[in-house]
């Protein structure tokens, strides 16, 4: 019971802190297991579909083609996930956002307003804005989880977008963009194609690793980083040293919301059109692409890297099926299979990282 | 500068009502600079309302609260951060997953450039966490570690040494060592001396008479939501604060109890009979005198 403890106890050498191996801290990084799954897929379809011409520009170009659009949407869904929030609406928001460029732009007595590509863009954009920040201040002042949320708001979004076209058009589609005045302008920033050795490849990759480098950039050397990590992390912990926990996640609604109006506009420039449908399951894909990145689903882990990663795999298993021959029947099998077999992998690696 | 005899904060006839419930009733007390009070009590006896009205979460029914003999009324923990008062709860410390140096400066990080290119100093960020923590003797090899891996007393210190840090002038620290094995506590224990060596009025709360007395200059005993009594280090000793957090006749069938399950455990024998000890000592008339009267200080 004479417990006194008068003298301070010794230095705390023998605590358990272990030195540990530039290995294991290589391994505890959150893009490793994405790196080891895209290395593995990668070497999947070069031996499955090596006869196809899976190793080679074309095949290349596409994969990063494909890859660009959801990357850009998963960096954006890996910076909400780390601070610990989900968004099943950009899907939603990006057929919206798409949608009201084309309304926009379309001629009066078609049913649209008539307005330059430039003011379409904008109005669109604050529109996309308006939706990213109605998701956020649900979510922070109901407090229920944001997949509740958004799960609601994917279906009122989609919903506006295909009720108000037909209202105001009559129909699910509207193109003949390239018509409209400052077309030009935007195809140049947005829709270009590149040719490189043989293959086109859209300036959309260009402006995907812009985004994943800002990102990245935001989440390691910034003290918004430090909060979304904190916000995610514990929220309560976070907002008892000082950190603005509704503001961050309400800014990262808006940049998700953000992600999917850019993903829209690079879209329907480049197919100079839009359709009320445009957009749909990609919630799913990008939040796919954020996990194999190293996302956990309970935030505070991961990174943008990681997450453009994942959407660089996502897009490699659709062009390596599609260029196996598989029957395109099979297709949601193989990708959903090869994608879960990715998670598994990834999260092996972690756990062994974490062990070692 | 302000002189040592100057309590920081004090609390005249506090009150805290949770409707019918008086969870804390007329607490007066007075905490100085580079002291340690500390406030004892078994469960329910107002610790939890207490802290939490001193550190801002709560706002008082009744009585006031001064920082700097003036009255203040604290609206957040915020207001209580602003003025100095720093509180570091049990759990609410730090984030797991993240490194030491990210939670070390969490809410408050230093930056450098402008505009655009403003961005987090993570250098200096590094390198004041290793040189405070050094000050408070935690030696950490790898700023760069989870604060998940650090063992409980280190979590714990690390959160003094942060609040430290920060100018927090008031330190309250809720049941630092509860959850801590004998020498994880001496750790946090000698973290609460450095503190206090560098002028920072600590209040320490726990039910842990013997984590108290060592490094304590001032006891205030709370039970039912009262002061039950408000000593120096020098008018009583560890047996006393033990009788008055337990009582005496507790203690007995406590060590009654105990009896019973040592019969065959000579080790175990051997801490009852020291137990009987204590309480016997503690039975005498003039420790329970001292128990008895009421807040000295007023």
């Amino acid at each position: 019971m004479a417990t006194t403890v008068t003298e301070p106890t010794a230095a705390p050498e023998d605590e358990r802190v272990r030195r540990v191996g530039v290995l294991s801290k290589v391994l505890g990084r959150p893009e490793l297991g994405a790196i080891a799954g895209f290395i593995v897929v990668w070497v999947f379809f070069a031996i499955v579909a090596g006869q196809n011409n899976f190793v080679g520009m074309a095949t290349t170009a596409s994969i990063l083609n494909r890859a660009a659009p959801l990357g850009i949407l998963a960096v954006a869904v890996a910076l909400l996930m780390i601070a610990g929030e989900f968004d099943l609406s950009i899907g939603s928001i990006l057929g919206f956002s798409g949608m009201a460029i084309m309304i926009g732009v379309t001629p009066v007595d078609a049913g649209g307003f008539g307005w330059s590509l430039m003011l379409a863009v904008l109005v669109a954009l604050v529109l996309a804005l308006v939706t990213g920040f109605v998701n956020g201040w649900l979510v922070v002042t109901t407090k229920l989880p944001s997949f509740i949320i958004t799960l609601g708001t994917l279906f009122v979004f989609r919903g506006l977008t295909i009720a108000v076209t037909r209202l105001r058009t009559n129909r699910t589609q509207l193109g003949n963009l390239d018509e409209v005045p400052g077309f030009h302008l935007f195809e140049t920033w947005f829709g270009k194609q590149f040719e490189f050795i043989g293959a086109r490849f859209s300036i959309s990759i260009l402006w995907w690793v812009v985004f994943t480098a800002i990102a990245t950039w935001i989440l390691v050397r910034t003290r918004s980083g430090n909060w979304i990590f904190g916000t995610g992390g514990a929220p309560d912990a976070a907002r008892a040293v000082g950190v603005p926990v509704r503001r961050v996640k309400i800014a990262l609604f808006l940049t998700t919301a953000f992600a999917a109006f850019f993903v829209a506009m690079s879209q329907a420039i480049e197919f100079t059109g839009a359709d009320t449908l445009r957009g749909t399951r990609k919630e799913f894909e990008a939040i796919i692409a954020a996990v194999v990145g190293g996302c956990l689903l309970t935030g505070g882990y991961g990174s943008a890297i990681g997450a453009a990663l994942g959407a660089l795999i996502f897009a490699m298993v659709q062009q390596g099926i599609v260029i196996t021959g598989i029957d395109g029947d099979w297709y949601q099998v193989f990708i959903g299979a090869v994608l879960l077999a990715a998670v598994i992998f990834n999260n092996f690696v972690r756990r062994k990282a974490a062990s070692l | 500068m302000r002189s040592l005899d100057e309590p920081l904060i004090e609390t005249r006839k506090l009150s805290k009502y949770f409707g019918s419930v008086i969870a804390i009733k007329d607490i007066s007390m007075f905490v100085h600079p580079g002291t340690v009070t500390c406030l004892l009590g078994d469960n329910g006896a107002g610790k939890s309302t207490l802290i939490k009205t001193l550190s801002g979460v709560y706002e008082p029914s009744e009585g006031e609260y001064l920082c700097d003999g003036e009255e203040m009324h604290l609206k957040s923990p915020r207001d209580a951060l602003a003025r100095g008062i720093a509180t570091v709860y049990q759990d609410l410390a730090m984030i797991p997953l993240l490194s030491i140096w990210r939670n070390f400066f969490l809410g408050s990080e230093p930056t450098k450039g402008w505009g655009p290119w403003r961005r987090f100093d993570v250098k200096r960020a590094k390198e004041i966490t290793r040189e405070e923590l050094g000050k408070m003797g935690i030696d950490i090899r790898d700023p760069e570690q989870a604060v998940g891996t650090l063992s409980g007393g280190e979590r714990q210190s690390l959160a003094i040494a942060r609040a430290v840090y920060f100018g927090a002038r008031v330190l309250i620290l809720d049941e630092p060592t509860a959850a801590l094995g004998v020498k994880q506590a001496g750790v946090v224990l000698r973290y609460i001396v450095k503190a206090k060596q560098r002028g920072v009025a600590v209040v320490f709360i726990t039910h842990n008479p013997h984590h108290a007395y060592p490094v304590g200059d001032h006891f205030v005993i709370l039970r039912r939501g009262h002061v039950f009594g408000d000593f120096a280090k020098d008018e009583v000793s560890l047996e006393q604060l033990v009788q008055m957090m337990a009582g005496g006749a507790e203690l007995d069938t406590l060590t009654h109890e105990l009896e019973r399950v040592a019969a065959d455990d000579p080790e175990l024998r051997k801490a009852v009979e020291e137990l009987a000890q204590e309480a016997k000592s503690v039975a005498t008339p003039e420790a329970a005198n001292g128990g008895g009267e009421a807040s000295p200080e007023d």
